[in-house]
């Protein structure tokens, strides 16, 4: 028992590296909510414009979202890190992972919010376009509240798998949670900063859980 | 009556692939007119009735609203010309995820660019008129079936539309909600409004209708009055529908 405290809950290594796990958890906040933004701003963005139904423009879109849904994410970080370098594009670590995670969520999110619209009723379009609402207010105003309930639930789950990949982060030396805590593991000789790694994940994704739970939980419509 | 045609199809024609639904179908609607659609399903009379704001695109042919063209000019133009043609839907198409009033507004405030203000006191006059005011909060999942296709016509009446189309409004409400429609409607008419009616409720249009349209196979195959139609049925057609409906 002792040995087993010694190694996961050392006092003394916990005390000296806890400020560069607040930093890693730092570093991990920062870059999951830039990824959230910009990934599910861009994933709505593709899926209205797919909405319009232009054949050329949605095949690109779905080749691009079938691509960063079949892809790795580690692959693709790999490529931008080590090798867009040789052809001249030099990318910060952070900012490779940020916009491969972007990528990847932009690809799970197109889809998501599609299938919301996909399920809003024929009809609900036909009432909008009827009352001279035209196609973009319409979408805007109709189908795209509609679209977003249904799509809240499997958004959120994907959200919380995405920015979980924050720690991919660690094979490209970005300083977030795992790389901080694999860093320390190195320097002390100890698996307690492993620990604290663990300790540090749940503190920001256990209520990011709850929260999906709660939205899954009220996705009727309001009835009282 | 005044004979100043409000609605006007001419020669409309629509194909499926192969399949042609509407056959160089001519009708006139009067200013003020009920016309009352009737026919075997697949008659064609809700795709007729569907192209009348083109959220089904004919083929060919031409539909005038009270002097216009809505198969001329741009997207936008039709945008605005769908403003001065209510539809009711036999699914209602209510917005779920807003109340009565919202959804009375909307098109107003977004499509008319009212104040909101303005557009709210539409809206209430408009829920009065069809008996909904005190709903005005509620949102469409918590109506029946009757009080939604109430609603539904408040939120088309709204928009001060010239000619109102009417896609089977009763076909999907409960028998004893049927009546609290049909009201809605005979009081619109009293009011003057020009009104298509596609609908299965003879009862309503032998008291309510000024002309009586009969389609099969996308033709136009025989008009009249109530009377005359449902009376003295002349093509043998008319005659085999209406002892199967009646029956």
């Amino acid at each position: 028992m002792d040995r087993f405290l010694e190694t996961f809950f050392n006092p003394v290594v916990m005390a000296q590296y806890t400020p560069d796990i607040i930093a890693g958890i730092w570093v991990t906040l920062t870059i999951a909510a830039a990824v959230i933004v910009a990934g599910i701003a861009a994933g709505l963005a593709l899926a209205c414009l797919r909405s319009y139904g232009i054949r050329a423009l949605n095949f690109l879109i779905i080749c691009y979202a079938d691509i960063f849904r079949a892809l790795p994410p580690l692959v693709v970080i790999l490529i931008l890190y080590f090798g867009f370098p040789s052809i001249g594009i030099q990318l910060s670590g952070p900012m490779v992972l940020f916009i491969v995670l972007a990528a990847t969520l932009a690809a799970f999110a197109e889809e998501i919010f599609w299938a919301g619209f996909s399920s809003v009723e024929k009809g609900q379009w036909e009432a909008g376009i009827a009352t001279g609402l035209g196609f973009t207010r319409t979408l805007a105003y109709v189908a795209l509240p509609q679209a977003v309930r249904l799509a809240l639930p499997p958004l959120v789950n994907r959200v919380l798998a995405i920015t979980k990949m924050t720690a991919l982060g660690s094979a490209i030396g970005v300083s977030e949670i795992l790389s901080s805590a694999t860093t320390a593991q190195s320097f002390s000789g100890s698996a307690t900063p492993l620990t604290m790694s663990v300790v540090a994940y749940l503190v920001i994704f256990l209520p990011m859980v709850v929260i999906a739970r709660w939205l899954e939980s009220r996705t009727a419509w309001k009835k009282r | 009556m005044a004979n100043r045609p409000m609605l006007e199809i001419v020669s409309l024609e629509k194909r499926f692939g192969p399949n042609t639904i509407l056959k160089k179908i001519d009708l006139k609607v009067a200013e003020g007119e009920l016309v009352f659609v009737i026919g075997p399903s697949g008659s064609g009379k809700s795709t007729m009735l569907r192209c009348c704001n083109r959220l089904e695109e004919p083929t060919s042919g031409d539909i005038i609203v009270d002097g216009r063209n809505i198969m001329a000019g741009t997207r936008r133009d039709l945008d605005r010309m769908r403003l001065q043609i209510g539809m009711v839907f036999q699914g209602f198409h209510l917005y779920p995820h807003m109340s009565v009033l919202k959804n009375v507004t909307l098109a107003q405030r977004k499509a008319l660019k009212r104040s909101k203000a303005e557009a709210d006191a539409r809206a209430i006059d408009m829920l009065e008129q069809v008996g909904m005011a005190h709903k005005a909060d509620a949102y469409p999942g918590e109506l029946s079936g009757g009080q939604q296709q109430r609603v539904a016509i408040a939120r088309s009446l709204a928009l001060d539309p010239k000619v109102m189309l009417f896609d089977e409004p009763t076909s999907a409400l409960d028998p004893e909600l049927v009546g609290s429609v049909l009201k809605v409607m005979k009081d619109l008419k009293s009011k003057g409004m020009t009104m298509v009616v596609v609908s299965h409720e003879m009862g309503f249009a032998r008291e309510t209708a000024d002309r009586v349209v009969f389609m099969d196979g996308g033709v136009v195959v025989e008009q009249g009055t109530p009377d005359e139609i449902f009376g003295a049925p002349k093509a043998e057609r008319t005659r085999t529908f209406l002892s199967r409906v009646s029956g």
